[in-house]
């Protein structure tokens, strides 16, 4: 045999094949998961969704693309997080908001919250729910004038704003009187399902927001964990206040952002915690702190700050729930024991 | 640990990690051919983990098949004979497939394949004999490791060993000699278990096979029934076909249910390990006296004109061995010594094979699939693939930040570099590397101290 030195060799370190998954493809995944409830955001709450959505994008992609540039950073745009963002951030949004609003939002939280800290990854914060709460905060009246969903069918587009049911439930606990539930002007439980209500757009359909959670959990982009604990806690404490009525406690947890937040928010990789333990810890903390600021808050909706509260808080939990590494045992209890013997 | 009804025994504890890799076990029905004496063999004189031989021939000398070239009077080493017969034509370093520089023996072939006259089988009656005979046998595990197995065999009798586990996971994919070893030896296989066993006098033995091997399972069985062993304490195991199953910690703990703790070796929690093929070769030595001088190893890959399974004498230059499988069949892009998932990657194919080789594989343009580099999304994929419940992405943030304290903190010394955490990140991060350098770092702040 000749060959002595192959003619281009590719050296590489092992492992010499990878897995056909990439940082796009998840995005794609999250993006495709969205869809649904999209759909139906056009369909309760008319083209404007469409036009809030898609202006959001926009400004999420431009932002990334002008701030990776201005910081001599590589440009990220294909890996599509900011698309997800600029999804995420239209859904949290009124169907009413002027549509000048929308690039403030999403300067804070591609800039501001995601770039500032090194891009992809590296934030701390949930950039759309950032995006969301500066808004909120900012233009409270614009975030909180609601439009009931198929309003636009009618004639009456944009003039008829109604209550949240979320409003209507916190009164009915701060008056004590969530035994008249049925009495009061709620939606049927089966609209609050299908979306059939006041809210932002991407919050309302139950059924479509199920659906994409259902997608990621199959396609294993997220795990089962953060969604099931975050809804469960809520849940466990509206049964517990409203003194076991399970009507209060289903309308709380259709309600608001809950689902949105649940299954597309608190699950950012970046701003969750990597490992089981430290994803039940914290999805507790945001059921509880959600159910706090619902029921005792002046704000009827939490979900948006629960979820910025414990990603800050994710450092901390992801250092006390550090694994130890095979067949490592307890130092410390060994520890003990030694001293006691000894 | 006794079988069940139909004598399968199932894993006593799930290991967590792991990667579904795909198997492309194409060669699993090519029978192992053996390959004519090549014109020259090199052999290293460190063909395995330990202290390297001295050279007991000088150039000129003629040697026979068998014959003892390299030896040395350290514990943690294993002799090296001739693999042709021929002349010593040069006693020189050579390099070999990690890119080291080594000193070996380099053999012309007379083209007799004469063997060395003064083998007979060894007389063993005892433990002490019976090390020595694996000792000169010049045995190291075949999987992969290349430690030598009298090592490996010479436990203290202190640490209660009562479980032989035979690894025949076979868990990188491509290669099929082991499975091979089950199909067509599996008498020798049994026979030596019934020899460690009377010897080393362990108790239970578990031959453990992943599920995507169905046949070595039937075939295991049969023999394991059949051959006497009237307490019933041969039984063969199937394992989730999972990578790394049969990396020895994971290994260990899927069989018996215990943890080798770090830093530890199985014989500390009463487990010895065997690769399937040097538990084989174990029972045809003492047969025969024919030491370590020929090996199987599986030849596949995209860009190989003929995959094949291929018996050749150890020092075979790859190239011969890639010609005797027909050649390239197209440009090769990448060619490997061993499995994808922990092989190196070859700069020339004018190296040795050596004992513990068990592939070579060779890949086309396209078929060695590397994703572009792309900053961490935190996504966990590498911790939840992680055997050894490490957190790889924060290990490579420490690495950056060249925090030993850190480091040692993370465990990172636990990491045998198996390579599930490269594979399953989405951004294409080097995870292996990071790991590897992580070592590095904390034995560099050890060794200041």
């Amino acid at each position: 045999m000749s060959d002595t030195v192959l003619n281009k060799p590719t050296v590489s370190a092992s492992p010499h094949i990878r897995s056909s998954e990439t940082s796009t493809g998840i995005m794609l995944d999250v993006i495709i998961a969205l869809i649904p409830a999209f759909i139906a955001a056009i369909c309760l709450f008319g083209p404007k969704s469409a036009a809030i959505t898609a202006i959001s994008i926009i400004c999420c992609v431009l932002f990334e693309f002008i701030s990776r540039k201005i910081m001599k950073r590589s440009n990220t745009l294909s890996d599509l997080s900011a698309i997800v963002t600029g999804i995420l951030l239209a859904f949290n949004l009124p169907v009413s908001i002027p549509l000048w609003m929308i690039p403030i939002g999403a300067f804070f939280a591609i800039v501001v919250a995601k770039q500032f800290f090194g891009g992809i990854g590296q934030n701390f914060v949930n950039p759309a729910l950032i995006g969301r709460i500066v808004l909120m905060v900012s233009f409270p009246g614009a975030m909180s004038s609601w439009t009931n969903a198929l309003a636009w069918h009618r004639d009456d587009i944009d003039t008829v704003s109604s209550a949240t049911p979320l409003a209507t439930l916190s009164e009915l606990f701060k008056s004590r009187t969530i035994d008249s539930i049925d009495a009061s002007s709620l939606p049927a439980l089966q609209s609050m399902f299908f979306g059939h209500r006041a809210g932002c757009l991407g919050e309302v359909c139950a059924i479509a927001l199920i659906l994409g959670g259902i997608y990621l959990i199959a396609r294993r982009v997220i795990s089962p964990a953060i969604p099931a604990v975050f809804i469960g806690t809520v849940a466990v404490f509206m049964f517990i206040a409203s003194k076991g009525n399970i009507y209060f406690t289903l309308y709380e947890l259709l309600s608001g952002g809950l689902l949105l937040g649940a299954i597309f928010m608190a699950t950012d990789y970046a701003t969750c915690p990597i490992r089981l333990k430290g994803k039940i810890i914290y999805a507790v903390g945001c059921g509880i702190i959600t159910a706090a600021i619902r029921l005792f808050g002046s704000l009827p909706e939490g979900v948006s700050f629960s979820i910025i509260i414990m990603n800050i808080l994710v450092p901390h939990i992801e250092r006390l729930t550090a694994p130890r590494a095979f067949g490592e045992v307890k130092e410390k209890k060994s520890g003990s024991k030694e001293a006691k013997q000894a | 640990m006794r079988g069940n009804a139909s004598g399968i025994l199932h894993p006593v504890a799930r290991g967590r990690g792991g990667v579904a890799v795909s198997h492309n076990k194409n060669t699993k029905d090519c029978e192992v051919v053996r390959m004519p004496a090549p014109q020259r063999v090199v052999l290293p004189m460190q063909q395995h983990i330990g202290a390297p031989c001295e050279p007991v021939v000088k150039v000129g000398d003629k040697v026979a098949v068998g014959q003892l070239i390299g030896d040395t009077d350290k514990f943690v080493s294993t002799p090296v004979h001739a693999s042709i017969s021929g002349t010593v034509i040069s006693v020189a370093p050579e390099k070999i497939a990690n890119g080291r520089v080594v000193p070996a023996v380099t053999i012309e072939s007379d083209g007799e394949m004469r063997q060395f006259e003064g083998i007979e089988p060894p007389k063993v009656n005892n433990r002490e004999d019976f090390l020595a005979a694996v000792r000169a046998s010049g045995l190291v595990g075949l999987g992969g490791a290349g430690f030598p197995s009298h090592v490996k065999l010479n436990y203290p009798p202190e640490k209660n060993v009562d479980t032989l586990i035979i690894n025949a996971a076979e868990c990188e994919p491509y290669i099929t000699v082991d499975y091979r070893e089950c199909i067509d030896n599996s008498w020798d296989i049994l026979t030596s278990i019934h020899l460690i066993k009377q010897y080393l006098g362990i108790k239970n033995v578990v031959i453990a096979v992943e599920d995507n091997k169905p046949e070595a399972v039937t075939e295991l069985q049969k023999i394991a029934n059949q051959k006497a062993d009237t307490d019933n304490s041969v039984n063969v195991m199937v394992l989730p076909s999972r990578y790394p199953q049969g990396a020895e910690k994971v290994m260990v703990l899927s069989a018996t249910g215990r943890k080798v703790p770090p830093g530890k070796l199985p014989a500390d929690v009463g487990c010895v390990l065997m690769n399937v093929a040097s538990t084989a070769f174990i029972s045809r030595y003492l047969k025969t006296g024919r030491p370590l001088v020929s090996r199987s190893l599986t030849v596949d890959g995209s860009a190989i004109a003929q995959p094949k399974n291929v018996r050749v004498p150890i020092g075979t230059c790859i190239d011969d061995i890639i010609g005797f499988c027909g050649g390239f069949k197209a440009p090769p892009f990448k060619v490997i010594a061993g499995g994808p998932m922990m092989g190196i990657s070859l700069v020339s194919t004018n190296v040795p094979i050596l004992k513990n080789n068990n592939a070579i594989l060779a890949f086309a343009e396209g078929s060695a699939r590397i994703k572009p580099e792309r900053d961490c999304i935190r996504c966990g994929h590498c911790s939840q693939a992680c055997p050894m419940s490490l957190t790889p992405t924060n290990i490579m943030r420490y690495v950056k930040a060249n925090d030993a304290e850190k480091l040692k903190k993370a465990s990172v010394m636990v990491c045998m570099e198996c390579g599930s955490c490269s594979y399953s990140c989405p951004a294409g991060k080097p995870l292996v590397q990071y790991m590897v350098l992580a070592k590095n770092i904390v034995r560099e702040a050890d060794s200041k101290k």
